[in-house]
């Protein structure tokens, strides 16, 4: 055990080795492999669910709906209908029958009582087998209750994740487009790819808000219906976490014509670039001063306290696991500002160009791993003596266990990462986790020795 | 409010199941076959099932978890999943190497007609399976059942595909658990042994997902009963199942196949329920029950006796897995407090006439409902009407305790967001010390927190 299975040995990679740089991805993973890799489903409900006053309906059996309820801690300042989870739980009599009416009776049921702006119903593995006609139901019943009633095609089997925000961003755009622009200034834009995990959509509206540049939607964090309804208003879409979003914003340029960019909230450089990008696209001086005078406060406020972290993280190690490849070239960036090294990086759903673009970030050695599992992060840790890992739920234990330090940067997260004032928790984080005392009497730093601490 | 759209009015649902009590069966599928020495557990579907039931687990016990999964692609859920299951065969055994690889199926692989018996005597048939070696499996679709079903299934699949009908006749008692927690399953051995009864005990998860800090990840912890013991456990005098629920299947199933006699009990959560456990091991056994169990006992029994002016007439709601909640309600019916709100996802027929015998006529006004549209949703309205003085549940009670403002005690699967389930049990005398001091503190802060200054007590 401990060796990558032979079927893998192409989704690895090591900068600096003499094979020429050619890594597999996007590749179906090998059944019976311990993947992190999740499905469509999971895919499209984590886009979608953080649009607050939506209803959210989860048609299958029941597990879909439980292990997603509220799952990603993505906060509303109104409406909180998205916390609340509804299943169709179908039942054994349902598969045979079909589960079409108990659709129709359950949308009609939950929109009479909560009257929601729209409804997404999310088809599961099963509605796709059995062969229910979602999308017939959902139009009946948007006929009869006169709101938007979305299917979401996210049968988990019929891909991965990456389908998953596909179907999701196919269901966003039967949306946008429907509702008035009028009033909607020059200056606009929309915020693609944040979920306002711990808040973070707050701090990033706020940049905006005082650089001048209006905020049409927020797609989807802290997400209203009406105001996607209206994206189409927006003079530029501002991408991040492209590998959800883009999808979204081209066919937004194809059909209305709205440029996108792509931006990372993630760390102070990408921070600042992506600002002053939306600023440049507007061309507008004014707007590029205020936002200089923005970046250049956020920054005194931030960087002595980053400085004293920085000292203390020189020179330690960090690993990198997570679901888009894009946010880890954000994250090795940010880890290089702490002084610290990327000695591992791998995602679950990285396409060529993304680990192209990896390569060139790193320092040689560094490991690039595609749809990695739990034997081979291990071996990676181990081998790299990491002191952080920086990962999602599943791989958190294994940091532990093996006496190593863990930042989550994805749905578990503690405290907004995205932002100037994201970068201080990010290196308060990193900081906590690397230097605490746990540690020293952890096998890993201390041998075996049963030698009483001090 | 985070619940602020719940309505205070019942209203009448025919198709919904709004904030579960329950989940699916595969993930207790998966917990039941963690509790099998060197097995990992095996997820025939797509890829978001392993790994939603992966993360579940892995938040409520904050350990790793390992199981693989059959990838299911379009192509599959078309032509079937047999090369999957074939290819994850071989693959599992080549690369992470288990003694037994747990297969549990899911709606997917069940609804498209997945053979698994026929499947796995391929796999033996092509030599995929070295000697040695194992592949067991249980049909664990979701749309039947809940995730207790899955674990009751899996735990019967231990008795079927290993228990040997001829294995030496033996002192030894077989002890099925029940979905319990790790320190639970540690708890019961412990005192059997103190009993000193000789037991074989699975599914095992204590040394699994309790595991200490070694500096190694052991993608097989060392805990877990083994293939031969589980053998052995055909020649063992008699058999214990705790919880109707998810132990009467693998009970059955070992008195049918290796005539071993068994007897049915409720968890052994609370007093009275521990007093019949511990009996019924003394009786099979033909032990004396030692002083330091009957010591522990009186001091629980000390200790409700020195409190119970703070319990009188408390009403409660809980929700949960129907053993867990059969025990708990006598358990509260014994502390003088009235459980009126009872809910359980999971479909049980048998559910309310056990929750009633288990108030022994107490509380008659008590609103009992399990299976469907018996969820928190409901739960809620209930509490919305005539609300309670505490409500005891997993971690989804919070939305409920936060919006109606009441104690809430954390109890069941899954808990997310804290620790101590893993470490100390609730069953036995010691569980119920320490179900009783979490009552008794959340009552006693919640008095401290409210009482105005010239109420406010020292000496309570």
């Amino acid at each position: 055990m401990g060796d990558i299975l032979r079927e893998r040995e192409r989704q690895v990679y090591r900068k600096g080795a003499e094979q020429p740089f050619q890594l597999d991805c996007e590749k179906q993973s090998v059944a019976g492999s311990v993947s992190q890799r999740a499905c469509v489903f999971c895919g499209s409900r984590v886009v979608l669910y953080p649009i607050a006053d939506a209803l959210h309906i989860v048609h299958g059996p029941i597990g879909c709906a439980s292990y997603t309820w509220d799952i990603r801690g993505a906060l509303s300042s109104g409406p909180e209908l998205h916390r609340l989870s509804f299943s169709t739980d179908l039942q054994e009599m349902d598969v045979v029958q079909g589960g079409e009416k108990k659709l129709y009776a359950g949308l009609c049921e939950l929109i009479d009582a909560h009257q929601p702006k729209a409804a997404f119903v999310y088809a599961t593995c099963i509605v796709g087998v059995i062969g229910d006609d979602v999308e017939a139901v959902c139009k009946r019943v948007s006929m009869e209750k006169g709101i938007p009633v979305l299917p979401v095609h996210s049968e988990g089997f019929k891909g991965t994740k990456k389908d998953g925000y596909r179907a999701a961003c196919d269901a966003l755009l039967k949306l946008a487009g429907t509702g008035p622009t009028e009033g909607i200034t020059p200056h606009s834009i929309n915020i693609l790819g944040d979920f306002n995990l711990a808040g973070e959509t707050w701090m990033i509206r706020d940049y905006y808000k005082r650089m001048g540049v209006e905020v049409v939607s927020c797609i989807t964090g802290d997400g209203r219906v009406d105001e996607i309804r209206c994206a189409h208003g927006a003079a530029l879409n501002v991408v991040q976490c492209s590998g959800s979003m883009t999808h979204l914003a081209k066919t937004l340029k194809e059909k209305y014509g709205t440029p996108f960019i792509r931006v990372s909230y993630f760390g102070v450089e990408d921070m600042s670039k992506s600002l002053y990008d939306v600023a440049r696209h507007f061309k507008d001086k004014e707007m590029m001063k205020r936002t200089q005078a923005m970046v250049r406060e956020e920054l005194e406020r931030i960087m002595p306290q980053l400085a004293d972290y920085k000292r203390a993280l020189e020179g330690k190690r960090a690993a990198i696991y997570v679901g888009g490849a894009f946010k880890a070239f954000s994250l090795v960036a940010a880890l290089r500002h702490l002084g610290m090294t990327t000695v591992m990086v791998g995602s679950q759903t990285g396409n060529k160009d993304d680990y192209e673009q990896l390569r060139e970030l790193c320092d040689e050695g560094t490991i690039i791993a595609d749809d990695s599992n739990p034997l081979e992060l291990s071996s990676f840790l181990e081998e790299k003596d990491v002191d952080v890992f920086i990962g999602g739920v599943k791989e958190r234990p294994i940091a532990y266990k093996l006496g190593i330090g863990f930042c989550d940067h994805n749905h578990e997260r503690k405290e907004a990462l995205a932002g100037f004032e994201g970068m201080l928790n990010f290196a308060k984080e990193v900081y906590s986790s690397v230097l605490s005392p746990v540690w020293r009497l952890t096998p890993r730093k201390r041998g075996n020795s049963l030698e009483v601490v001090r | 409010m985070l619940l602020r759209h719940t309505t205070d009015e019942v209203l009448e649902r025919t198709s919904l199941t709004i904030n579960p009590a329950k989940t699916c069966q595969p993930v207790g599928a998966m917990y039941a076959a963690l509790g099998l020495h060197n097995c990992l557990p095996h997820s025939h579907g797509s890829q978001g099932c392993c790994s939603y039931h992966r993360s579940a687990l892995t938040k409520h016990y904050k350990e790793p978890v390992m199981a693989a999964t059959s990838s299911f692609t379009e192509g599959a859920s078309v032509f079937g999943g047999q090369a999957n299951l074939l290819q994850a065969i071989q693959t599992i055994f080549t690369v992470y190497n288990p003694d037994v690889i747990a297969v549990h199926t899911t709606c997917l692989s069940e609804t498209i007609g997945d053979d698994l018996v026929q499947i796995v005597a391929k796999a033996v048939a092509e030599g995929k399976v070295p000697a040695g070696k194992h592949v067991i499996h249980a049909s664990t679709p979701s749309y039947q059942g809940s995730h207790v079903t899955g674990f009751s299934s899996m735990t019967k699949s231990l008795v079927t595909s290993f228990a040997d009908p001829a294995a030496e006749k033996s002192k030894a008692v077989t002890l099925i658990p029940g979905w319990v927690e790790p320190s639970d399953m540690r708890e019961l051995k412990s005192l059997a042994a103190r009993l000193g009864v000789e037991i074989v005990m699975y599914p095992d998860t204590s040394d699994v997902l309790d595991t200490p800090h070694t500096g190694k990840h052991e993608f097989y912890p060392k805990g877990g009963a083994t293939v031969e013991q589980i053998k052995a456990s055909g020649g063992s005098q008699a058999g214990i199942g705790l919880g109707y629920t998810a132990s009467a299947a693998a009970l059955e199933a070992l008195q049918t196949k290796c005539t071993v006699p068994g007897t049915l009990l409720e968890l052994p959560i609370g007093l009275q329920a521990t007093d019949r456990f511990i009996d019924t091991l003394r009786t099979v056994a033909g032990v004396e029950v030692p002083q330091s169990i009957t010591d522990e006992r009186g001091r629980l029994l000390d200790v409700i006796s020195d409190m119970h002016q703070y319990l009188h007439g408390k009403r409660v709601a809980i929700f949960g897995d129907p053993d867990q909640l059969v025990s708990l309600v006598e358990f509260l019916n014994l502390l003088d407090m009235k459980p009126v709100y009872i809910v359980t996802g999971t479909p049980d027929n048998k559910f309310e006439g056990r929750v009633r015998t288990a108030l022994g006529g107490n509380v008659p006004e008590a609103k009992i409902k399990a299976g469907m549209q018996a969820d928190m949703y409901l739960l809620h309205q209930w509490i919305k009407q005539e609300s309670v003085d505490l409500l005891i549940g997993n971690t989804y009670g919070k939305y409920i305790a936060r919006d109606e403002d009441i104690p809430f005690i954390r109890h069941g699967f899954p808990i997310l967001d804290r620790v101590g389930h893993s470490y100390f049990p609730s069953v036995g005398y010691a569980g119920g010390m320490r179900l009783l001091e979490k009552i008794l503190n959340a009552f006693l802060d919640r008095q401290d927190r409210d009482a105005p200054e010239e109420r406010f007590e020292l000496t309570m």
